[in-house]
């Protein structure tokens, strides 16, 4: 090697670790003090959801005259982890996803917030059980809850009417033979409209979507897949297969690529094209704005068992303070206000139709007006109802998982017994990426 | 002869350098020093959020025992040996096709290389819904003569070949640099040859094709490496087809879509630095790209040494 060009590289990889960020502590303010200022907020929310957004923040300014909000909007979480990274990070940072909050609270690129919380007395038994389950990590409260989304299902009244259907399914094995009766086929034996789609990548099947319907376990208490070794996720993995080779997974999947995009007008559901769908309570604003005369009802997803029913899967948008905030004080400020002042809650609530995390928004009459919306109030607050726990890997091991279920479902698994042994293993290893 | 003065040799190198200087420093700050932090950070586990941790040789013993690497290997793989092949392929017969036109040559010409100015991530939401099954023109067409179409992006087995034939289509970049090569060829040798009775296939092996050899080895190596970084068409094609194009925000959890069979290399670096936060595996992994391409590009350049001198 030429002599020169060791140290060259030495001082190349001297120069890269000197420019990667030092943790920064942050020292807080006494109690009572007058916050002002400046503070940053970067949100992903877009178009009509920006403007309801932009409302509240307007309510906040009123009521703190002293601190301005600049709005930066439709930032996603990869440009929030790199300004981070890169010592710029916003105050505030919104995200869309709990995926974040393992890696978040575990580098500390999100400030602990439990000194402010214990020195503003904030009581977090005010938020609902699940959503203070998803914004801490390891015992470390870095995120707090901004609005929350519930998994439900949706099923078509004119289909369900046809087929000499009423009430909604409630237990796994009734939204199957309710699936082959909604049912119809065209002459050619091809799919003509589908009663329930069960495949995993078909818009919210995923398994964190069905995994409250038999109760399944994601990881140990030590952290590791619990895949393999949850009788939970054999029972729904069984269910849905035989449902799956009852239509036939060519079938299946030649229907399926047929259908419109999830968000678009030409929602298979909205289009009645499926019968019985997966999906949150947001979807009741998509089918008011898109689908205005489509006659549908709302319930808990389907069970294997009673004792489950009447619970699904709960996640939510979460919302945490940079490491290198500029201005820390007024960033708790903004989301102390956006996630405890019942009052706004209840606005975002009824501007974003998502569902409230404090309790006094939850009982809040103006809600519950609406009794689509107030099912998935009561989804989101039954004991049943479970998320995803944390991990510092984000979501490898949720999507190392839904791998496997493709080639599962499609019949590449053989033995579900042993595939799941090697999908705990693949999760495992995927897992130790985020340390 | 004698040497110049200390003062005048100094003076002549410091005048050099101050030439050089804008290139040396955009080499340095452009090449070299990503190249350096790639390399220690692939040594590293880092999130971009903390201080990276040093852990040696792990991120690359890792590659040994990683499914999905090897999956988006088998993937890129097969694009680069089924996509270059038929993209050079393509532009040869399109340009010698163009260069027979007495006519419209300007037009066609215009018409051809129109599809390369689209943007990537247009052209393969175009071609997803061009040809999606049960709405899209393409399998109405094929129904009326009478012919099943495929799933296309929607099925495991035909989600590359669109992908390769998105790529024929955008083929107007390859199509003009074979345009001019073939253009090149001196008339004289195509009539000496047709005076020795050489039918038009022995004319197109004995003269076109050594002649344009050194367009062909560039349209190679240059393909190979755009391949080995194939991102943009089946990241779209993957989360379109899935039918959640416009969910959220961020990075598409679809990618692969459907099955895993447009899985790319890039996507799977993509996916581990940015959606798993793994930046350390991520680097080694970017590391593993450039030396197979580094690799790659000289196995074809000493194969062909075609661009030696005397010869380019």
């Amino acid at each position: 090697m030429n002599k020169r060009l060791a140290p060259a590289l030495f001082a190349l990889i001297l120069l890269s670790a000197g420019c990667t960020p030092a943790p920064k502590e942050n020292k807080i303010a006494d109690p009572g003090t007058e916050v002002s200022g400046t503070v940053e907020l970067w949100h992903f929310f877009t178009e009509r959801e920006a403007d309801a957004i932009a409302q509240v923040v307007k309510d906040f300014e009123n009521d703190h005259p002293k601190i301005k909000v600049t709005i930066k909007a439709g930032q996603d979480d990869s440009k929030v982890t790199q300004a981070i990274g890169a010592g710029n990070g916003p105050d505030v940072g919104l995200s869309y996803s709990t995926d974040i909050v393992g890696k978040f609270c575990a580098s500390g690129a999100w400030v602990d917030l439990k000194q402010y919380i214990d020195r503003d007395q904030v009581d977090l038994a005010k938020l609902n059980a699940t959503t203070r389950s998803y914004t801490e990590f390891q015992g470390k409260r870095c995120a707090m809850p901004f609005l929350a989304d519930a998994y439900g299902m949706f099923y078509n009244k004119d289909l369900f009417a046809k087929a000499g259907l009423s009430a909604p399914p409630k237990t796994l094995d009734e939204l199957t033979a309710y699936a082959k009766k909604l049912t119809v086929k065209n002459p050619d034996g091809s799919l003509k409209t589908v009663g329930f789609l069960p495949l995993y990548d078909f818009y919210e099947n995923s398994p964190s979507h069905l995994a409250p319907a038999v109760g399944a376990k994601w990881l140990t208490d030590d952290g590791k897949s619990a895949i393999g070794s949850d009788p939970a996720w054999k029972t729904l993995l069984t269910w849905q297969k035989n449902l799956v080779d009852w239509y036939g997974y060519d079938k299946l999947t030649k229907f399926r690529a047929g259908l419109g995009d999830e968000y678009s007008a030409d929602n298979a559901f909205q289009k009645g094209q499926v019968a019985i769908n997966i999906d949150a309570e947001y979807r009741l604003a998509f089918v008011k704005d898109q689908s205005p005369n489509l006659k549908y009802g709302v319930a808990p997803i389907p069970t294997s068992d009673a004792a489950h029913y009447g619970g699904g899967y709960v996640t939510g948008n979460i919302v945490g303070i940079s490491k290198n905030a500029k201005n820390p004080e007024a960033a708790w400020e903004l989301i102390k206000y956006l996630t405890t002042n019942d009052q706004a809650i209840v606005k975002l609530a009824g501007l974003l139709k998502n569902i409230p995390t404090t309790t006094a928004a939850i009982n809040d009459p103006g809600l519950h007006a609406d009794a689509d919306f107030k099912t998935f109030i009561d989804i989101f607050t039954n004991p049943n109802s479970s998320t995803t726990p944390p991990s510092s890997s984000g979501p490898a091991y949720q999507e190392t998982f839904g791998q496997f279920l493709n080639g599962y479902q499609s019949g590449k698994v053989k033995d579900l017994d042993a595939g799941l042994a090697e999908a705990d293993k693949q999760i495992n290893s995927v897992m130790t990426l985020g340390g | 002869m004698t040497a110049k003065p200390l003062g005048v040799r100094v003076r002549k190198g410091a005048t050099t350098l101050s030439f050089l200087a804008p290139v040396l420093i955009g080499i340095a700050v452009f090449f070299l020093y990503p190249l350096g932090s790639a390399v220690y950070f692939s040594f590293t586990k880092f999130d971009l959020l903390s201080v990276p941790e040093w852990v040696g040789l792990d991120n690359y013993r890792r590659m040994a025992d990683d499914p999905f690497l090897l999956q988006s290997i088998r993937n890129t793989l097969w694009m680069v040996v089924v996509l270059v092949p038929v993209r050079i392929l393509g532009a040869i017969g399109l340009s010698m096709l163009l260069t027979q036109l007495r006519r419209g040559a300007g037009f066609f010409r215009t018409l051809f290389y129109l599809p390369a100015l689209v943007p990537p991530v247009a052209a393969t939401i175009a071609f997803v819904y061009l040809l999606k099954p049960g709405t899209g023109p393409v399998n109405h067409f094929l129904e009326m003569i009478g012919i099943e179409g495929p799933l296309w992006f929607n099925s495991p087995a035909w989600a590359k070949p669109s992908l390769v034939l998105l790529g024929l289509w955008a083929i107007g970049d390859l199509m003009v640099i074979f345009l001019a090569a073939v253009l090149g060829v001196p008339s004289s040798l195509y009539e000496a040859a047709s005076l020795d009775g050489a039918n038009a296939w022995q004319r197109f092996r004995s003269i076109t094709l050594p002649t344009i050899r050194p367009v062909i080895l560039f349209a190679a190596v240059t393909g190979v490496i755009y391949t080995l970084q194939y991102f943009d068409q089946a990241a779209v094609a993957g989360s379109i087809a899935s039918g959640q194009a416009t969910v959220g925000g961020g990075i598409s959890s679809n990618f692969g879509f459907p099955e895993g069979s447009t899985f790319t290399y890039p996507l799977w670096l993509y996916t581990v630095g940015f959606r798993y936060s793994a930046l350390g595996y991520a680097n080694a992994l970017a590391i593993g790209l450039f030396v197979v391409a580094l690799a790659v590009t000289l196995f074809l350049l000493r194969r062909a040494k075609a661009f030696s001198g005397e010869e380019s």
